[in-house]
Formats: C-alpha cells, sequence, structure tokens
C-alpha cells in the first residue's frame, strides 16, 4: 500500500476512532513508551489470564502512525494466546525493518507503507515494543 | 540577482526525489552549494593538498596562504578589526562553546548572571547550563512575547552589577525574529556586560557589521551560508581573545613547548589547535565571494519577498498557526507553522512524498516550543535560490494534506 493510501484508508479511521482508547481499570500488566522524535507516547494496559490477551488499552499522544498503529494492535492482539502475540509482533517488526511479509500479519500488512519514510518507523513500532515489554513484566509476575 | 539563472549554479536542485521535482526549503538547517565553493575544494585536494603553517616546500605555502586568505575574506565580511580576531572553529556550536570554557572559566564566579533568552538554540544555552552548573552562577533569560520579540522592557530590571555576559541569537531559527543587537548592546555595554551574538541565521541572511553591532563575539557556521560543513568562525574583540586561555591543547596553539610547560602562539592560531579544517575555510571563504557578489543587501531583499509571497499565500490554508510575527519586514526567511489537529510529522512526511523538503521538530529550541504550548512545528526556511513556484508547490502540498486528513477530529 502507497503511504498516500495508507494514510487515507487506515491511518486516518484510526486515529479519529482509535480502538481500545482508555484505560484499563483491572489491569494486570502495563507499559510505557516514548519516541523522542515525534514527541509520542504510548501507555498499555493488559488483562492476560491463563495465557491469553482477555482484554486491552491503550491512551497517550503523538503522531498519526503511532496511534494508528497502537489502535490497530490492540484489535490484532484482543482474544489471543500470548505466544501468538508474540509471533505477530516478530513479525511485524520483521516487515518494518526487513521489508518481509507475511499472510499471517493481514491488516496490519499496511504498515509496510512506512518503510519509504525510514525515520517514522519508530512510530509504527513504538506501541509493538511496548507491548513487549508489557509481556516481559507478565514473565516475571508469573 | 537572477534566481532562475543562479539556480544553475546548484546542481543538487536539479535531482527528482520520489519521482517528483525536488522543492528545498530547509536551508536553515543547513544550505545547498554552488559549484564554486565544490569546485574551491576540489581545486585544493587537487592541486594543494598539504598541511597548513608547517611546510617550507611550496604547495604547503599555497595551503596555508589558501587558508589564510579564506580568513581574511571572513575577516572583510563582517567588518572586522583584523583576521586576527577570527577563529576558525567546527561550527557555531563550538565557537560558543570556546567562550563559554575559556573565556566563562576564568570570568565567571559563584553568583554571577549570565543573561539569555528564551528563543535561543540549544547551542547557545546548553553550554551556558554547563559553565553555570560549575561555577554556581546563575541563568537569567529574557522574555519572549506572543509576536515572538524579545521583551525587551525587562532588560533594566534583569541586569545587574553582576550580570557578565549577555548570550543572544540575532536571529531566531524558529521564529526568524530579527533582534536589535545593536540597541541591546548599547544598553548592555552600559552595565558592563560583554555580549556574545549567535550570528548563525543572520550572517547568511542579512548584512552583519561587528563594528556596527558592537558585539564582544558572534558565532556562526559556514554550512549555512554556502559554505562546506564543518568549518565555523569565532569572531571575537582582539583585546578580549589575547586575554583569553587556550580551548584546546596540542599542536598549532603553542608558541614553545618545554617537558613540563608551554607558551602559546598568537590569537587566533592559539585557539586553533591540531590540523585545521582547511578545506572548509577554503570552500567558506569561495562562499564568501559568492555571496558578495550577489551582496548582502540584494539576498536580503530577495528573501523578503520570497517571505511576503509565502505569508500571502499561506493564508489560503485552514487552521493553520504561524508561529511568531507574520510581518515580513522584521523577520527573516524562516516560516514556522502548524496545521490545527494534524501532527508536524505528518506534515512532514507527507510533503516528503511530494518532494519537498522541511524542516519538523522541536529545531533545537524544546523551551521555545514549551513556550508556544506545542512539542514540534513545521518550519519552512527559504535562500537565494528559491523561487515563488517552490512556495507554490509547498502550498499545493499543504492542501493535500488538508485533503488527506479531511474529516480528521480533534486529537484525544
Amino acid at each position: 500500500m502507497e503511504l498516500e493510501e495508507l494514510y487515507k484508508e487506515i491511518i486516518i479511521d484510526h486515529y479519529n476512532n482509535p480502538r481500545n482508547f482508555g484505560e484499563l481499570p483491572d489491569a494486570n500488566a502495563s507499559a510505557e513508551g516514548a519516541n523522542p522524535l515525534c514527541g509520542d507516547e504510548i501507555h498499555l494496559e493488559l488483562l492476560v489470564k491463563d495465557g491469553i490477551v482477555e482484554d486491552v488499552k491503550f491512551h497517550g499522544a503523538g503522531c498519526s502512525i503511532s496511534r494508528a498503529s497502537a489502535s490497530m494492535m490492540t484489535e490484532t492482539i484482543k482474544g489471543k494466546k500470548i505466544e501468538d502475540v508474540r509471533k505477530i509482533s516478530e513479525k511485524f517488526k520483521e516487515m518494518l525493518f526487513e521489508g518481509k511479509e507475511d499472510e499471517e500479519l493481514g491488516e496490519l500488512e499496511a504498515f509496510k507503507g512506512v518503510r519509504v519514510v525510514p525515520i517514522r518507523i519508530k512510530c509504527a513500532v513504538l506501541s509493538w515494543n511496548v507491548l513487549e515489554e508489557a509481556l516481559k513484566k507478565i514473565d516475571k509476575g508469573g | 540577482m537572477d534566481p532562475i539563472k543562479l539556480r544553475e549554479d546548484f546542481p543538487i536542485l536539479k535531482i527528482k526525489v520520489r519521482g517528483k521535482r525536488f522543492v528545498y526549503l530547509d536551508s536553515a538547517a543547513t544550505t545547498q552549494k554552488p559549484v564554486q565553493v565544490i569546485e574551491a575544494i576540489n581545486n585544493y585536494y587537487k592541486n594543494f593538498n598539504s598541511n597548513v603553517h608547517r611546510g617550507v616546500y611550496f604547495i604547503s605555502e599555497e595551503a596555508t596562504r589558501l587558508y589564510e586568505e579564506a580568513r581574511m575574506k571572513v575577516s572583510r565580511f563582517i567588518n572586522a578589526e583584523s583576521p586576527r580576531t577570527i577563529v576558525f572553529t567546527r561550527n557555531a556550536t563550538e565557537a560558543i562553546n570556546l567562550v563559554a570554557y575559556s573565556w566563562g572559566r576564568k570570568n565567571i564566579k559563584e553568583g554571577d548572571e549570565i543573561i539569555l533568552t528564551e528563543m535561543e538554540h540549544h547551542s547557545n544555552l546548553v553550554p551556558w547550563q554547563i559553565l553555570a552548573k560549575e561555577k554556581n552562577a546563575k541563568l537569567k533569560f529574557i522574555p519572549v512575547k506572543e509576536d515572538g520579540t524579545l521583551q525587551l522592557e525587562k532588560l533594566q530590571e534583569l541586569f545587574t552589577p553582576k550580570s557578565k555576559i549577555l548570550a543572544i541569537t540575532h536571529v531566531s531559527n524558529v521564529l526568524g525574529t530579527i533582534n536589535p543587537i545593536k540597541e541591546i548592546v548599547e544598553f548592555t555595554h552600559k552595565n558592563g556586560t560583554l555580549v556574545l551574538v549567535d550570528g548563525a541565521q543572520s550572517v547568511p541572511h542579512i548584512p552583519v557589521d561587528v563594528k556596527d553591532l558592537g558585539c564582544d563575539f558572534l558565532a556562526f557556521s559556514g554550512h549555512k551560508m554556502l559554505g562546506p560543513m564543518g568549518i565555523g568562525v569565532l569572531y571575537g574583540k582582539e583585546k578580549i581573545l589575547e586575554e583569553m586561555e587556550p580551548f584546546l591543547g596540542g599542536g598549532e596553539m603553542i608558541s614553545q613547548v618545554w617537558l613540563e610547560r608551554a607558551t602559546w602562539n598568537e590569537i587566533p592560531w592559539k585557539f586553533e589547535a591540531g590540523t585545521p579544517n582547511v578545506e572548509g575555510a577554503i570552500g567558506l571563504g569561495s562562499a564568501i565571494d559568492y555571496l558578495k557578489k550577489i551582496g548582502m543587501e540584494n539576498i536580503e531583499k530577495r528573501e523578503r519577498e520570497l517571505t511576503a509571497y509565502a505569508m500571502e499565500r499561506l493564508k489560503e490554508i485552514d487552521g493553520i498557526r504561524i508561529y511568531g510575527t507574520k510581518n515580513p519586514e522584521l523577520k527573516s526567511g524562516v516560516i514556522s507553522f502548524n496545521l490545527e489537529n494534524i501532527h508536524p510529522h505528518d506534515v512532514g512526511t507527507i510533503l516528503d512524498q511530494e518532494g519537498i523538503a522541511v524542516r519538523v521538530g522541536s529545531h533545537c529550541a524544546q523551551p521555545l516550543m514549551a513556550k508556544f504550548g506545542v512539542s514540534s512545528m513545521v518550519r519552512a526556511s527559504f535562500y537565494i535560490y528559491n523561487i515563488e513556484e517552490e512556495i507554490d508547490i509547498m502550498i499545493s502540498a499543504l492542501k493535500k494534506v488538508k485533503e488527506i486528513f479531511r474529516g480528521i477530529r480533534r486529537a484525544l
């Protein structure tokens, strides 16, 4: 997908209507991250039960790419097993950093368009890095 | 001056970016280089490459002559009293650091005051923060008003007998505000306070005469005035430079060296330790030749035309917020703005897709961003090679950004 279409078809939609935006009072894992380039900030909260992401919410401010990516990420991971979430995260980053494609990424593949502007890749992967941080805490906390 | 003809001297302006015509509107970050400058550097490496001030052989003497000739050109360009007052540095940042370390360490004592403004680039802020911390000195700031000018009414209450130096930018790299340096220097000197002027955004764009301004130090960078990167200038009044201790130690800056001690070379070489950037100095000399041929008055006038044109056309963009004054008579060719509810990096990315280079971010002036309540801005800046048609291209692209983001709602 060309960057312009990505903006028009996906980013603007998620920017205006971010999915799972807000706070999760009964969360049992959370993490936050920032991208100094655009001043992006993402706070992510997860409710994980029996190895499954039961619920997820995010909030924060920043550019449209970071917000749309976070929004779509929450849609993707909700209801999935942690091990599958990790795989998707890895594949998403491989797509952005190395240009690898994978059918499993589904709609997320749209973000491949960001590769034409390498400096903005950080915006797209920010929420996924925050997600990995949160998952690490679950590992530690058991 | 004929901008269309002049553009022929800048090969990079002919490239295509993302299949589109390249529109460079980021000259406040660095300017493009004319073939004359590129050729001068080429000529040095092809015919005279050798170390300076050392060789007894022909090409070294030639290299030394070219290097010192460049210093003479800089000296005349800013109307300095003598080339002895011109120290070559890496850039304006290093020139300011030189003063903060060398002059500052000797002259700033506990409780002394260093006066700055709220519109300083980090390069004229952080070196003073380091010095103030080390010496337990105090930093004080001349506030910036909403219209992007300095609150000069505050000078009287701000300055005290403990105010040792004022470090102030001549032209804001974000707002384009031209500060009335001459008047400020008159006031400051009456108080017995020295003045360092950050000329990084003024020397390339308007006539700068250090005798007329009366400042004690002036710092600027070669790469923002058609010259190469890695060469900058510190001008300092002769008497002050002579009383200053060296900045860096090494070869060139010494007179005699024993195992336990050394004596210093004369100014300006006292401040130029190690092999200098000969290519950079020669390139800067050539850039000055180029600028002088056009004439700094003409450059100022042309940039004002471009700024006025851009200001007029930017009125077509709904929801634009322009920071600082909108009056082209009061500013240099720098316009910073934001589009309502659209992140500046998104604006920058879409403009880039159209082949347009603008700067987005904090512009190395985070405190100024905070003052205007934003974390970043879009900045378009102009130079002698820009033409109205490029501003038209930017306006169309900004309209496209608006179109893409149509229906965007207020950020949550």
